[in-house]
Order: structure tokens, then C-alpha cells, then sequence
């Protein structure tokens, strides 16, 4: 329905057009002004341009205000509450620039187009209007960069000792979630160790790596600042989380990194929004092969103490597969050590390029 | 080309003699001899004359008309990944016909989706926006308005079309291999575009896309040192740098930026190429891929994306500042003012170029670069604005008190200013590195850079057809069929970019095959269909400019000298000049190119060839002094 509509106010656009101008032929044939060079059309065109700005203004303001919550995803992270107020702010000015100019340049079309026996104004240069357009948009200009410098500098800055560790490791076409088990210490992975069973590459004869537990879903606390250490095992991808206001690509060979402090437990906002079916969402945003738009992983917000008791129920990987450790015990040492480059399997080895914080 | 070289006085190198070291004083010397010349050339052999022409003006018309092609290919694609976006549940067992295996139950094949958006992407960046528009423009108005018989090397000017058209025909057939056109985006990031096991189309599709970029590169490179030279050595008598149109000079810039950054595209690709073909490790580290681990230790994906964008982000550039210099001709012309502050124009083009080379990284906010970065990189993106802005105010000063006809140029020039400031002014959110970690790769850029780049650049490129084409064919295209062009056109790319920003806003991700997956992306059912709908009806419009074009070429009211009015210099050449531009001697140039309206003068424009002794009621004070 809306197709069809759309697709009929177009056509009768075209018509309109199409009938101003040939309405303009035929006149000026009857007056014989045919071959001159600028006829009617010239008004025709300036009128056209007067009606773009008041309509084409009104709808935009229209469909603007009307898709206005649809366009705001929810927010539930600390940062993301100052990010919103930012870009709107940034909206708003730019709003303004969008407006003035605009307008000038389409009552300015309209208002000074042909007319016989007028002569434009001569009007070449002036300094002093030139600097003041120069400097007030390189003020406003300033203002931004300083307000995003320092929001920047804060969300990007090290994360708060306190914080809740999670891993995220992207793969075609699904996120692997692990957490660091009783010992809050999250153990050495190793890409060469990775098969069917063991996705990560859990290299267990590194003793923090144990009691490391794998999840599907991602479960994190409210109110406690949670930092996600995100890895891929192939292609790039990214980790974007629109509710939190969180993105970061997720770099085979570079382990990155983003924290973020939840405000809102999935409860709360299921009950906020009136939908019992809401959940956080974890998108990829990196384009990573043909089923990129199908890999997501769902974010759970709990309360701490919820937090902590599912924490505390989750079973460690070498528990639920004794049979990679098994293997592992029977290889001769030898081999291990050779497999298992100290160098290369350290937690953030620092690579080329990587990330200093 | 044994005629020419019959004919020394032809030969570029011999004009060059007077260029080079005496600056702007090109052979005039030999130009009696050309008049006799003129009337030989109609001897030519077609193949020489109409293939492989050494003539910048039949260079820019190849150039024009294979940017038209991938044009209407480009947009093709568009349509069909549209199709997809707007009905995801629809069937396109129609298309079966045409895409064959790419549509499988009824279904587009996920795969040879994200093949559609590289390949859009790829398309019209470079051989639409690039190639097209300043290749096209580049080779017909350099020698043209600055008083030249051709480009300094007129066979390197040939084969810079050739390497396009080699680059081409690999990047075409690229679309028939059995696994599909390079996929990874028209970014290639590998390990995407380095592994066919991570997509089919980084096998043979990529291998293609990589030489053919290489061509393609080549091609940029010998058209860009030769828009240089040309402009620098072989000026015309009197054409002093600051006697410039602001074509000549976006010209210019546009080549320096070209030459600069394109080879590092071409470093970035032979090593991408190294890394798929022989086993090195310089983009790739710690895979495991289709149940293997591969041995690849040490690269970063990081650094290629640094070297990318390297040339990505002045590629941007190359492709918007040709298109402000012509609009800024055509909207001094048609309003019948000087452009307002010539020197300041010039300016913020060079302000601009400087900066593009030093903001590539805001590309990069989230990829795990070092935050300190970002913030070197978000300071320096914002400044941007302030040059961008400058000329935004001086093009509306322009039209300010000025006499406007509406010609379908003037019309396309004015259109280019409101979407340039509509895609410019969201750039600056995206330069916010803060702001940027929302945004990144969402619809939000998306519709950013297709207004302010591809849009706005397409803009200048119709302005500059409509506005040039007297010259190129001798005929005029049809007004009336080129307002309606236009209007329709406006229209459309607003309905389809200003809900996009919605979408974006809500930060639906690019490069989705389907937003049915998510709850988050899912409310804009209604609007994707809606700007697939104007999308593809804007797409359709574009067919009445190509049948204006092509009636027109043949069947056009035929054009006078200077149809427009205008003062410079390629209008004082014949209506259809021939190999040499001009039948006599070169003009040569007294005036800065924007007197329009001149207090006292007697007609509203005085061309640059007009001496100052000639204009004594209109002279300025410090002009008086020149013309005595």
C-alpha cells in the first residue's frame, strides 16, 4: 500500500513537471517568445525551488517527528546517556547550519532569479564577512572537538579494577562467550588448539585456564563497570551492542577491548518498554561473510546477586569436556611446549599496531 | 599514427618546448600551420580518430561514455540488493533468468548480496565517480581553459583511457565467474578478502578485482601526472595560476591527490595480493578457518585498513572537488556574478586537500587503533568543516543579488550545494570519534557519504554534462527533458537519504542481508520498503537523461559559440574545435575568469581574452594601471 502510493505521487510528480513545461512551450509559442533564450521555464524552476524548500521542509520535519522513537534505541549503559545527550546537541547544531543554509539557498534562487533588465550586483569579495564565516563556524567546530575529546578520552580510558571480565571471540558466524571462572583470571587460548570440541582453544596446561566456563549467552551485572575482551578466530567482525552504545571490531591476531557500566537489568527494560520478548542484542557490524546478518548473540543485564549465582552455577569447560584434557595429559611434554609458543599464547600479546590500553 | 607525425606542430612535445621552463607561453608560434591542419585531419582513419584518439576532447568522451555504462551498472546492482532490503521475504524467483544459481527458492543468495554492494561500491567510487567524472571533465576542460592544444603527453593521455578500459573489461567479467565478484565490501578488509574460505568471492572474484584495480591505478596515474604537467607548464599567454577558473584548479588538486595517495591503494593491494597468492603474512595472524589453522603469524588486518584508507579517504576528495570546481563555474555563470571570494575558493580547495591526507584514520575509530589516535583524528576530521564551510557560504553568496538563469546545469549546481551541505554537516557526527562508536558502519553513514559524495558528485557530474555538452557535440541537450531530470532526481535522492539516516540513527548495520534477524532493527519495515521504492523509481529517471544525451548527440538544436554567455576560454574556441583546439593562435588571457556583470561594461560578461584596453568604462582602478 505505501509502495503504491509512493509510487503514485512520484509519477504524478513527473506528470506535474512534465505538463508545467510543456505548458510553458505552448505559451510561449502563442505569445512568440519561443526562441528566447529564458522564458517562462525561468520562473517555472524558481517557483519550483521556493515550493522544494517549503515542502520538502515540512515533510522532513514531518517523517522526522513522526519516526522520532523509532529511531532511538533504548539506552542502558552509563556512557550511552551522555553519547545521547552528545549527539543531540551535535543535531541540534547542525540543524541550525541545515536550516539557515538551506533556506538561503532556495529563497535566493527564487528571489533573484532572471529578470530582464536587471544586472546582477558586482560583488567580488569582502573580507570582514569572509573571516566572520570562517571563525564562528571554527569556534562552534572547537567546542565539538573539545566535548568529544573528553567523552572519548573517558569511555576509552582503562577500564575500573572493579570491573566484571567477559570474552568475546568472533567466528563465522556465531560469538563464543567465556568468562574466567573462581579464579577471575582468564586463561592462555591458543588459535592451533582449536578443533570441534574446543572452539576457543582452551590451552589447559595453563592452570588458569581450568576453571574458564563457556556460555552462549552473555550474562553481565547491572550498576558494576564490565569490561569485554573481544578476539576473533578468522575474519574480522565487530562487536556492536546498539542499547549500550558499544562498538569494537573484533581483530584476528589483536585482542581488543571496550568497558561499559549496565544501568538497566533486561527485566527492568522489558518492563519499560512493555515487551515481554526484549532482549539486549549483541550484532555483528563488521562484515564477515554470507551469513554476517545473522550473528547475533542476546546480552542478559541481572541483578549483581543474580548475577553472582549464576556466575557461581556455571560448570568450567575442562570439567564438562574431561576428554581435551585427557588428551592433553597424554602427549609427551615435549610436544606441548612446542605447540604452546609462551610468546605467542600470552593473553594480549602486544601485535603490531595494538591497542595500548 | 603516421599522419601525425607528418605534422610536428601537433606533436605535444614540440609544444611543450614553449611551455616547459617559460611557464605560460605555449608554442604559439606554429599555429598558422594548424588552421591549414584542421582540414587534413578529416582524412584521419576512424580507428585513430574515434579509438584510439590522442584527442583530450574524444579521451573525455571514452572516458564519459564508459562511466556511463558502469553507471547504469552500478545502479543496476543497487536495485537489486533494494529489492532485497525492502522485501526480504519476497520472491525473486523472476530473476532467476538473469542471476541464475545467485537465486536459490526464490531467495537472493546472502553471498552474492554483500557481491552486489561490493560491487556497487567499487563501481561507481571508481569507475563512475573517478574515471567518469574526473577523468572526463579533467581531459576536456584543462587544455581547453587554459589555452592548450592538448594534454603534454597526448599518448599517455591515450593510454591512461586504455588502462581504464583494460581495468574494465577484467572488473566486468569479474561479474560471470562461477564463485561470484570479489565480496569482502568495496573496503576488501582482509582476512575477508585473503581467504576463499571465508567467502567465495575472495577466490578468483578478488584475484580480478585486485589486477583490475592495478590497471586502474595505472590509469589514474598517467592521467593525473599529464592534468599536472598540463596545467603547470602549458598555459596560455597571460593565464597566470590566479587567473585560474576554479575548474582548472579542483582539476589540479584533484590530480596531486590523486598521484599521491593512488599508489598507496596499489602497495596495499600487491601486498594483499602476496598474502592470498604466495604465502606471506603482512594483513593475516592467529586463523582458523574451515577447520584449519593456518600459519600466517604476525600481520594486522589493522594496518591494511591504515593503508586503505590511506588513499580511501582523499579518494573521496578526488571524487567531490572536481565537482565543486564545475559547479562553481556553472553557478558563476548561470547567476551571472563572479563567484564570490575567488582567492578564498582556492583556498579551502587547497586547506581541503592538505587535511584529506591527514584524517584517513576517523575511518578506523573502533577497530581497536590506539584511543589517542581517535583523538588526533577526530581534531583533524572536525577541521574540515570550517574549509567545507566557507565554500558552502561563498557559493550562496554567489547567487546573492545575482540575475539566475535556471539552466538544467544551474539547476544540477544548485542541487549539488543543498546536498553537499545535507551529507557535509552529518559528517559532523561521524568525525566525532564519540559519537562514532554508535554510528560506525551503520545506516548513518551510509547515508552520509551517499549524499554528500555519491549523490553531490553525481550532482557536479550532470551539471558539468549539461553545462559542457554544447561544447563536446556542437548541440544542445533538451532543456525541458533535462528540468525534469532534475527535479525528479532531487526529489528522489532526498526521499531515498533523509529516512536512511533514520535507519541509522537506530543503528540498523550496513551490509545486512535482512534486519529480520534483530528486534533492534526491525521497525523499519515500512521505511526500507519505502526507500527502495523512491530508490529505484530515482534510478529509473536517470534513463531521460541518458535518451537526452544520446538524442541529443544527433539530433540536438545546434549550439552557437558560447551558448551560456560565459568568459572562458574553450567558448572562443570553434563550436566543435577541432584536433588543436584552436584553428588559429591560442588566445591569449588578460582577465580573471569571473567578470559577469561588470559595472559599466556593456554586455553582462567580458571573456578572459579581452584586454583591459578594451574595457576602459569598466576597468577597476588597479585594471586602468594594466591596460595603459
Amino acid at each position: 500500500m505505501t509502495a503504491l502510493t509512493i509510487l503514485l505521487v512520484l509519477v504524478l510528480l513527473l506528470v506535474v513537471f512534465g505538463l508545467l513545461f510543456r505548458l510553458q512551450i505552448l505559451t510561449s509559442i502563442f505569445s512568440g517568445t519561443f526562441t528566447r533564450d529564458i522564458g517562462m521555464s525561468n520562473s517555472v524552476n524558481a517557483i519550483l525551488m521556493l515550493v522544494f524548500l517549503v515542502v520538502g521542509g515540512a515533510w522532513f520535519a514531518y517523517s522526522f517527528v513522526e519516526n522520532f522513537n523509532k529511531m532511538n534505541p533504548p539506552i542502558a549503559s552509563v556512557h550511552g546517556h551522555q553519547m545521547e545527550r552528545m549527539f543531540w546537541i551535535t543535531m541540534a547544531v547542525i540543524g541550525v547550519a541545515f536550516a539557515i543554509t538551506q533556506t538561503l539557498l532556495f529563497v535566493y534562487s527564487y528571489k533573484y532569479q532572471h529578470k530582464e533588465g536587471r544586472r546582477a550586483y558586482f560583488f567580488a569579495h569582502n573580507n570582514k564577512i569572509e573571516v566572520i564565516w570562517t571563525v564562528i563556524p571554527a569556534i562552534v567546530m572547537a567546542a565539538l572537538i573539545f566535548a568529544g575529546w573528553k567523552a572519548w578520552t573517558r569511555i576509552t580510558g582503562p577500564a575500573p579494577k572493579n570491573s566484571v571480565v567477559v570474552e568475546v571471540m568472533g567466528k563465522q558466524f556465531n560469538w563464543l562467550v567465556r568468562y574466567p571462572g573462581r579464579d577471575m583470571k582468564l586463561g592462555v587460548v591458543n588459535y592451533r588448539m582449536i578443533d570441534a570440541v574446543n572452539e576457543f582453544g582452551f590451552d589447559l596446561s595453563d592452570k588458569s585456564a581450568l576453571d574458564d566456563f563457556t556460555t552462549n549467552e552473555i550474562h553481565v551485572p547491572k550498576g558494576v563497570p564490565v569490561l569485554i575482551k573481544i578476539r576473533s578466530r578468522d575474519v574480522l567482525h565487530a562487536v556492536y551492542m546498539p542499547q549500550f552504545r558499544v562498538q569494537m571490531y573484533a581483530v584476528p591476531g589483536m585482542p581488543t577491548r571496550f568497558w561499559f557500566t549496565p544501568t538497566t537489568t533486561t527485566d527492568e527494560m522489558r518492563a519499560r518498554l512493555g515487551n515481554p520478548k526484549f532482549n539486549y542484542e549483541l550484532a555483528c557490524n563488521q562484515v564477515c561473510g554470507g551469513s554476517h546478518f545473522a550473528m547475533k548473540a542476546t546480552i542478559i543485564v541481572d541483578e549483581p546477586d543474580d548475577y553472582q549465582n549464576w556466575y557461581a552455577a556455571q560448570q568450567s569447560f575442562s570439567q564438562k569436556n574431561p576428554e581435551v584434557l585427557a588428551a592433553l595429559k597424554q602427549k609427551p611434554k615435549s610436544l606441548v611446549s612446542q605447540t604452546v609458543d609462551p610468546t605467542e599464547a600470552k593473553e594480549v600479546a602486544p601485535a603490531p599496531l595494538a591497542a595500548s590500553y | 599514427m603516421s599522419d601525425m607525425a607528418a605534422k610536428p606542430n601537433f606533436s605535444p612535445s614540440v609544444q611543450a618546448q614553449g611551455g616547459i621552463g617559460t611557464a605560460p607561453v605555449p608554442a604559439t608560434e606554429h599555429g598558422d600551420h594548424l588552421h591549414h591542419d584542421d582540414h587534413e585531419h578529416h582524412d584521419q582513419h576512424w580507428l585513430w580518430k574515434y579509438v584510439f584518439s590522442q584527442d583530450h576532447k574524444q579521451i573525455a568522451k571514452q572516458f564519459l561514455i564508459t562511466g556511463m555504462f558502469w553507471a547504469i551498472l552500478g545502479g543496476t546492482l543497487s536495485s537489486l540488493f533494494r529489492l532485497q532490503l525492502g522485501w526480504p521475504e519476497g520472491s525473486m524467483e523472476w530473476l532467476t533468468p538473469f542471476l541464475g544459481k545467485w537465486i536459490q527458492a526464490g531467495k537472493l543468495n546472502p553471498e552474492f548480496y554483500l557481491a552486489l554492494v561490493t560491487m556497487h561500491g567499487t563501481i561507481m567510487v571508481f569507475f563512475v565517480l573517478t574515471a567518469g567524472l574526473s577523468g572526463t571533465f579533467s581531459n576536456f576542460l584543462i587544455p581547453l581553459q587554459v589555452g592548450a592544444r592538448d594534454m603534454a603527453s597526448g599518448f599517455m593521455n591515450m593510454l591512461s583511457y586504455w588502462f581504464f578500459f583494460l581495468s574494465s573489461v577484467i572488473m566486468f567479467s569479474s561479474l560471470f565467474i562461477e564463485t561470484g565478484p570479489a565480496s569482502a565490501g568495496w573496503t576488501i578488509y582482509p582476512p575477508l578478502s585473503a581467504l576463499p574460505q571465508a567467502i567465495p568471492g575472495s577466490g578468483a572474484g578478488m584475484t580480478l578485482w585486485l589486477v583490475s584495480m592495478a590497471f586502474f591505478i595505472v590509469s589514474q596515474l598517467l592521467g593525473g601526472v599529464n592534468y599536472v604537467t598540463t596545467v603547470i607548464n602549458m598555459r596560455t599567454r597571460g593565464m597566470s595560476m590566479s587567473k585560474l577558473p576554479l575548474t582548472i584548479w579542483a582539476f589540479f588538486l584533484t590530480a596531486i591527490l590523486g598521484i599521491l595517495s593512488f599508489p598507496v591503494l596499489f602497495s596495499a593491494a600487491l601486498l594483499l595480493i602476496f598474502d592470498r597468492s604466495f604465502g606471506t603474512s603482512f594483513f593475516l595472524s592467529d586463523i582458523y578457518i574451515a577447520g584449519q589453522a593456518l600459519s600466517n603469524q604476525g600481520g594486522s588486518p589493522v594496518l591494511f585498513q591504515h593503508l586503505f584508507w590511506f588513499l580511501g579517504h582523499p579518494e573521496v576528495y578526488i571524487v567531490i572537488m572536481p565537482a565543486m570546481g564545475m559547479v562553481s563555474e556553472v553557478l558563476a555563470t548561470n547567476a551571472r556574478k563572479p563567484i564570490f571570494g575567488y582567492r578564498a575558493m582556492i583556498g579551502s580547495l587547497i586547506g581541503i586537500s592538505l587535511l584529506s591526507f591527514v584524517v584517513w584514520a576517523h575511518h578506523m575509530f573502533v577497530t581497536g587503533m590506539n584511543p589517542f589516535l581517535g583523538s588526533v583524528f577526530m581534531f583533524l576530521t572536525l577541521i574540515i568543516a570550517v574549509p567545507s564551510g566557507v565554500k558552502v557560504f561563498n557559493w550562496l553568496a554567489t547567487l546573492w543579488r545575482g540575475n539566475i538563469r535556471f539552466t538544467a546545469a544551474m539547476l544540477f549546481a544548485i542541487g549539488f550545494v543543498s546536498l553537499f551541505i545535507s551529507g557535509g554537516l552529518t559528517g559532523i557526527i561521524l568525525g566525532n570519534a564519540t559519537l562514532d562508536i554508535q554510528m560506525h558502519n551503520t545506516y548513518f553513514v551510509v547515508a552520509h557519504f551517499h549524499l554528500v559524495m555519491g549523490s553531490s558528485a553525481f550532482f557536479g557530474l550532470f551539471a558539468g554534462v549539461y553545462h559542457w555538452f554544447p561544447k563536446m557535440f556542437g548541440r544542445m541537450m533538451d532543456e525541458k527533458l533535462g528540468y525534469i531530470h532534475f527535479w525528479l532526481t532531487f526529489v528522489g535522492v532526498y526521499l531515498v537519504f533523509m529516512p536512511m539516516h533514520y535507519v541509522g540513527i537506530a543503528g540498523f548495520p550496513r551490509r545486512y542481508y535482512a534486519w529480520t534477524g534483530f528486534d533492534a532493527f526491525s521497525q523499519f519495515a515500512d521505511m526500507n520498503k519505502f526507500i527502495s521504492i523512491a530508490a529505484i523509481i530515482a534510478f529509473l529517471g536517470q534513463f531521460i537523461f541518458i535518451f537526452n544525451f544520446f538524442y541529443s548527440i544527433f539530433r540536438g538544436r545546434r549550439a552557437t559559440q558560447n551558448p551560456w554567455n560565459s568568459t572562458t576560454l574553450e567558448w572562443t574556441a570553434p563550436i566543435e574545435p577541432g584536433h588543436g583546439n584552436w584553428p588559429g593562435e591560442i588566445p591569449a588571457v588578460y582577465r580573471w575568469p569571473y567578470d559577469y556583470s561588470k559595472p559599466g561594461a556593456e554586455l553582462d560578461f567580458i571573456p578572459q581574452n579581452v584586454p583591459y584596453s578594451q574595457t576602459q568604462s569598466s576597468n577597476l582602478p588597479y585594471e586602468q594601471d594594466m591596460a595603459e
